[in-house]
């Protein structure tokens, strides 16, 4: 087995307004190993990103807290960290790529002096060295005229080419753990399927850690190795890329695999949503946060969190319905029959 | 018919005519898709944030006659600093005659009194030989004007400075932290609007005692308060940016932040209000003179000069008001047009 990088058990992170607490993570747990990509899906508002920006010790202090749970870095516990260990760890063990390459560089700073910025941080180089090192890193995530391109300002970059540029510098340290937040959201198709490409190459290269945070399935299902799916804060299922795929476990699982457009479906076929609104975070019943949409509640769903189930070489859902009834559901369910041949 | 012989001996002269083909139509000469694109590549180029704010303020007219006037009087009151000093001690306008130096743009020793040239003690109207006339104690009204240049774009260069140094470390701060810091700045700030202008720089100045550097200083220390308001509504918007979050994601600390990332990316509306300001603390120390709390004689200031004027206005001595009163209204004018000229070129959203 790879080498541990990240064991987080048990994450929950609360922001406290004057509306209420918002349960933005409540109860995560998962692990990260070397060379190993962990999906996290789900909607908007389910405690993707908070998750992520708790790892970074980056959520905003007040209104957000890291309420409970341990988030153990090798065998260094991130929550007991001072604000200077902290800043020593992100960036350099921790590093994130963010989601909108047009605002996430400034845009009065040269871009590989932004590059540079990381390596002065954290190694004990010289600006002229840290500035080489960022043009050698914009050619290596396939920035053509790299040795031009860092010496320009982001607004002479693409949307792609900045995204590229976001990679550089979470590389630059190179980093055990990769935080991806929807990297490819906000580019074009064809450009999302290149920085795809970056980031599978770069993780090869530097054989660390990622963790991709996304909403596209698709994305998901080219290069993660495992996949947690949330919903409300919470963990619904979690297992290797293809049990999720062929055979999830949770309705809501069900429902993101069935609203994706297929290939197969008829020309006046439509889309399939899941019904209702999603959840209120402060107003979350005790129990699974998806009783209110899910077309197969039971009572006790309300109510009270499932304990988690292993189905599969490690996979497990958290949901109330037996095993046996799910797999029954399931087969009824359009998406997962077999196509007829 | 060529000749044939003449071109041996002389294999330069132009038999064929082709001599009028010159570099530039050999640079033309080139493919013209070639020429096309890198005309294309030229026109497309993005322009930065200078070259972008020049391109616009070229346009206002009235921004460049500011900017016409700003320069003007930046170089007299940068001649009359480096030359003024050997004439310092020059008081008799014999003495200043013999020291008068080239290169030194005021014609005479401004504060050489010559009785001579002020008949009955009402000074003397505009001549050849002192064409703004000359004042009660004969003194030369041009170059006083000239010598009061100087006075008067130090003001406004260091007293600006010093309001601009205090806000943009007290402004960072107050929007960066927010919460209570921000509240103790900000309701101090307030303390600085609330009070008549005019009355709290007599105050600072009856504190510090009359004398040259406390007029800077009390200007200085007044005008703090604009420019935190300013940084700090900027940092507000700024910091909230996501290159803000990036840069934190990367381990930078609180102070790269705000002087690396969140500073540099609040400036344009400060180069604006530094222009207006300069300005404005031009016509303070006009004011501060005008009242006696300013410059004081023999030095020169143009508020001095006004203040002295008019107590003998009723004579008929309209040249030592109108000159000093011109310089002053120029001046002032030539900031704040070209303050509101800088404006309207950094505004984004006002598009041509």
């Amino acid at each position: 087995m790879a080498e541990r990088l990240l064991d987080i058990s048990d994450l929950s992170t609360y922001f406290f307004t004057h509306a209420g607490v918002v349960k933005a993570v409540n109860g995560v747990s998962f692990t990260l190993h070397r060379g190993e990509t962990i999906g996290i899906v789900g909607e908007s508002g389910s405690g993707k990103t908070v998750a992520a920006l708790s790892l970074m010790g980056l959520i905003p202090d007040p209104p957000g807290k890291v309420v409970e749970g341990t988030l153990l870095l090798g065998d260094r516990d991130l929550r007991t960290m001072s604000d200077d260990e902290m800043r020593g760890v992100r960036g350099n063990d921790i590093a994130m790529i963010f989601q909108d390459p047009m605002t996430s560089l400034n845009p009065v700073m040269k871009v590989g002096k932004q590059i540079a910025e990381a390596i002065v941080l954290h190694q004990s180089k010289s600006k002229r060295e840290a500035w080489r090192m960022a043009g050698e890193l914009l050619a290596r995530v396939g920035m053509p005229d790299a040795d031009k391109r860092v010496d320009q300002y982001p607004f002479e970059f693409s949307g792609g080419m900045r995204q590229r540029a976001m990679i550089a510098m979470a590389i630059s340290c190179n980093p055990d753990v990769l935080i991806a937040d929807e990297p490819t959201t906000a580019l074009d198709v064809t450009i999302q399927a290149q920085i795809i490409d970056v980031m599978r190459e770069m993780q090869a290269q530097f054989d660390s850690g990622v963790i991709l945070i996304t909403h596209d399935l698709g994305v998901i299902a080219e290069i993660s190795d495992k996949v947690m799916v949330m919903y409300g804060g919470r963990t619904v299922e979690y297992g290797p890329v293809d049990e999720i795929f062929y055979n999830a476990h949770h309705p809501y699982t069900w429902g993101l695999l069935a609203s994706l457009p297929r290939l197969d479906a008829t020309e006046k076929a439509r889309l399939t949503p899941i019904k209702g609104q999603p959840p209120n975070l402060i107003t979350l019943p005790e129990g699974c946060p998806f009783t209110a949409r899910c077309p197969h509640r039971r009572p006790e769903c309300r109510d009270q969190w499932p304990k988690s189930e292993i189905v599969g070489p490690e996979h497990g859902v958290n949901c109330w319905i037996p095993k046996d009834e799910r797999v029954a559901l399931r087969a009824e369910l359009p998406h997962f029959k077999e196509p007829a041949a | 018919m060529p000749d044939w012989d003449e071109q041996q001996k002389n294999p330069d002269r132009d038999v064929y005519g082709t001599a009028s083909v010159t570099e530039a139509d050999k640079v033309d000469a080139r493919r013209t898709d070639e020429v096309f694109e890198e005309a294309v590549e030229e026109s497309t180029k993005p322009l930065g944030l200078w070259a972008d704010t020049w391109r616009r303020l070229r346009r206002n007219h009235l921004a460049l006659v500011g900017l016409g006037i700003i320069i003007v009087f930046l170089c007299i009151g940068s001649v009359e600093t480096v030359f003024y000093q050997a004439h310092w001690h020059v008081r008799s306008s014999a003495e200043a005659a013999a020291a008068k130096a080239p290169g030194y743009l005021a014609p005479y020793d401004p504060n050489a009194v010559d009785y001579a040239l002020s008949p009955q003690g009402l000074g003397a109207p505009p001549s050849w030989s002192h064409p703004f006339g000359t004042d009660y104690l004969g003194r030369d009204v041009l170059s006083r004007c000239l010598i009061a240049t100087r006075i008067a774009m130090l003001v406004g260069i260091i007293a600006v400075a010093i309001a601009l140094t205090m806000g943009l470390l007290l402004g960072p701060v107050s929007g960066y932290y927010g919460g209570a810091i921000d509240s103790i700045i900000m309701r101090i700030a307030d303390v600085f609007f609330a009070f008549p202008y005019i009355l709290f720089v007599l105050l600072i100045m009856s504190v510090l005692g009359q004398g040259f550097q406390n007029v800077f200083i009390a200007i200085g220390v007044l005008g703090w308060a604009t420019f935190a308001r300013i940084v700090r509504g900027q940092i507000l918007s700024v910091k909230s940016m996501e290159y803000v979050e990036a840069a934190r994601a990367q381990g930078a600390g609180d102070l790269r932040i705000i002087f690396r990332h969140v500073l540099p990316n609040s400036m344009a509306p400060v180069y604006v209000a530094v222009a207006m300001a300069i300005g404005g603390a031009i016509a303070t120390e006009a004011a501060l003179s005008y009242l006696g709390i300013g410059i004081q004689p023999p030095n020169s200031s143009w508020g001095l000069m006004i203040s002295d004027s008019v107590n003998y206005l009723a004579a008929g001595n309209w040249w030592w008001l109108l000159f000093p009163s011109l310089a002053l209204v120029t001046t002032v004018f030539g900031f704040i047009s070209f303050g509101n000229g800088l404006r309207d070129a950094t505004d984004p959203k006002l598009k041509e």
